[in-house]
């Protein structure tokens, strides 16, 4: 009775560890050329850039079929914490490491992916606003309760400006959003915006939270005399109006994905494919545009997974260029464009 | 008091089913040892649990304490200069509660007489079904259907009273600044209100139900109506068990999440108009934590911690409640 149980258990072993072995010898032969080794890739951080990953995922899989990309927004925050962890095997971040932070703990690339502009969205019948950054920052930090106040008047001298009361609308959720957004305003209007910037700055109180760029767009939908920061896509599928904003060269310019290109053209890129297209210069350049990356190691060891993330990366600067502007997001300057297909490169994947 | 707590385990256990014993052992014994056993880890695995989080949640959330100190009470937070003082999401927090009780506790009490001493036999069942049927529906429900439908008119409800109360020392203070978007402390309050009513409701009920028919009919036969029966014998019989009820309605209200982060519309300052927004312990969690990073993250567990503190006094303070009603009324539990 116990022998033949025994046997039993040794059966069960082996035909376990069979179909393991055959995969292990299997995947090791494959070619990293062409189509791919069977690989399962790990991301996930900014909510910015979600959308447009889950596009490039989309197209990327019936390309190489036997990659699964995972992508999970969760912010950019929790993304660089993971990705030092070693818990994904790429991030997304909206904004580079800081000094203060955990640093990854090896030798790592910024990937910048795509560009896209932050409006300032308004609920105000049949007023097409400019506004300078100044104007904005006493809104946001309360200076200004109506929408007839001077400051509005002297940058929209033509415009029927209503007495109606401002709703400021803020991110509840802790933000990369609010990270970019504050930041302009720190940098376009220090002397009138002193909150300061970051995910998550200290409103005044009697403004008002909502959680996600929907959920602003859907609260100034909603509210007359409402004004929110919201990313370019979630304000136009919510059909909302927004602000032309006054740039470091003192042009109002709208926000569209032209201009957010042009923000990140004007923009000085570090070696390492950082860069701030906030409050660029350049005649063209939208102010408040939001940069995002993409986090890799440079060391790749496993060899079917490194293969896998040169290949989706090679995917999101050729096509997914192209993919970007289908879904409100502006593709990267071709000078950029060329600095990352470069750095691309210089990915070292162990050999099979 | 034998309708919340568990009627204690008889010392003397009854006869277990005969057949599971071994050799030369007197049937059941074996399992009842095993019984035993299992019910002893099932008590401790909870004692074991609740430890390690307050362990570990109080070792991530130390850098908060150690840089803040009593700070941590402070109306101050405000990431971006490093100041981290959870005082308006403490205040915000048993405001919320403090409004949720105010609006549920009448209802609730209203539903359990209604259901054990003047409704219909028939009617009887329905009626706790619907309302445990309350219960049954996810928090992130409620908000999403509180930002879609009602946040709108309430708004408009607010502005009124508002501007009818105006001047009014006090009142006019408390209802002063309404939200034109609706979310509010109120808001929060009033959806944590129906979602709590359930679980005040079916305690009540039972506490209602175990009033000792004697007590009643000796009431009726003095000439007693049927609110002086249940002013004279129901209510002081079941004191104990309703404060109770409403405590843990409390410690409820105190936790709820995601509803609230929908709806109190994240303002971090301490602000005595209930129709303005705010924020409460729960709420800043689950809009914060992705983001931070440092001391932010730190505090934020530690908000945590004070949570956890904040419902085990609530819990507490719940059972010596009931343990002095029982006392005073000489009630037997």
């Amino acid at each position: 009775m116990q022998r033949s149980f025994v046997r039993r258990c040794g059966l069960v072993v082996a035909a376990l560890a069979l179909p393991v072995l055959l995969i292990g010898t299997g995947a090791s032969a494959a070619p990293n050329t062409g189509k791919l080794a069977s690989a399962t890739l790990n991301g996930d951080g900014s909510t910015f850039q979600l959308g447009f990953n889950q596009v490039v995922i989309g197209s990327f899989k019936p390309v190489q079929k036997a990659v699964t990309v995972n992508y999970q927004g969760n912010g950019s925050g929790a993304g660089r914490t993971d990705f030092v962890n070693g818990v994904v095997d790429f991030a997304g971040t909206d904004a580079p490491y800081k000094s203060t932070d955990p640093q990854p703990p090896k030798p790592f690339f910024y990937f910048p992916t795509v560009v896209a502009p932050i409006t300032v969205s308004y609920n105000l019948s049949d007023v097409k606003l400019k506004l300078s950054a100044d104007t904005i920052a006493k809104i946001f930090s309360g200076a200004i309760t109506s929408w007839n106040d001077a400051a509005i008047k002297t940058d929209n001298p033509r415009a029927k400006l209503p007495s109606t009361s401002i709703t400021v609308v803020h991110r509840s959720d802790s933000s990369g959003t609010t990270a970019n957004f504050t930041s302009f305003l720190t940098k376009a209007a220090p002397s009138s915006w002193t909150l300061g910037s970051g995910s998550t700055v200290s409103w005044p109180s009697g403004t008002q939270g909502a959680t996600g760029n929907s959920g602003v767009a859907k609260l100034v939908k909603d509210t007359d005399g409402a004004i929110g920061y919201v990313d370019f896509s979630d304000a136009k599928a919510s059909d909302l109006t927004f602000a032309a904003v006054k740039n470091s060269g003192g042009k109002f310019i709208p926000p569209n994905l032209g201009s957010a290109a042009g923000a990140a053209q004007g923009a000085t890129v570090n070696p390492d494919l950082t860069y701030d297209p906030i409050n660029a210069t350049g005649a063209a350049a939208y102010p408040i545009t939001s940069p995002t990356w993409i986090l890799v190691y440079q060391d790749q060891s496993d060899a079917n997974k490194g293969a896998a993330i040169v290949s989706f990366l090679n995917y999101i600067y050729d096509q997914g260029q192209q993919l970007a502007t289908s879904i409100d997001y502006s593709p990267l300057p071709k000078s950029l464009l060329k600095q990352a297909r470069a750095q691309v490169k210089k990915i070292t994947v162990a050999a099979s | 008091m034998a309708a919340i707590a568990p009627p204690r385990e008889n010392e003397s256990p009854a006869p277990a089913p005969k057949g599971l014993g071994t050799g030369s052992r007197p049937p059941g014994v074996f399992t009842d040892h095993l019984f035993r056993w299992i019910a002893l880890a099932s008590g401790l695995l909870v004692l074991a649990i609740l430890g390690l989080i307050a362990y570990t949640t109080t070792k991530n959330a130390w850098p908060w304490f150690r840089a803040e100190g009593f700070g941590i009470f402070a109306d101050n937070w405000d990431p971006p200069k490093g100041q981290y003082g959870a005082g308006a999401m403490i205040y915000g927090t048993f405001l919320v509660g403090i409004i949720a009780l105010v609006i549920s506790v009448p209802i609730s009490l209203g539903i359990g007489l209604f259901v054990t001493e003047v409704a219909p036999r028939r009617l009887r069942k329905p009626i706790v079904y619907t309302v445990d049927l309350l219960a049954a529906i996810p928090s992130v429900v409620y908000g999403l259907w509180a930002l879609a439908v009602l946040t709108g008119p309430l708004a408009d409800i607010y502005d009124s009273i508002s501007s009818a109360t105006s001047g009014i020392p006090l009142i006019g203070d408390i209802t002063a600044e309404p939200s034109p978007t609706g979310l509010s402390y109120m808001t929060a309050g009033l959806i944590v209100a129906i979602m709590i009513t359930p679980i005040i409701t079916s305690l009540t009920r039972e506490v209602f139900a175990t009033t000792p028919q004697p007590l009643k009919e000796a009431a009726y036969g003095m000439g007693a109506t049927r609110w002086e029966m249940i002013r004279g014998s129901v209510f002081p019989h079941s004191r104990g068990g309703v404060v109770s009820a409403v405590m843990i309605g409390l410690g409820r209200a105190i936790g709820e999440t995601i509803a609230v982060a929908l709806l109190i519309g994240s303002s971090q300052h301490i602000s005595a108009h209930i129709f303005g927004p705010g924020d409460t312990l729960a709420s800043i969690i689950a809009n914060q934590f992705n983001e931070a990073t440092g001391i932010q993250r730190a505090a934020l567990i530690g908000m945590g911690v004070v949570l956890l503190v904040l419902t085990v006094g609530v819990g507490i303070l719940a059972r010596s409640f009931v343990n002095r009603y029982d006392r005073k009324s000489g009630a037997v539990a």
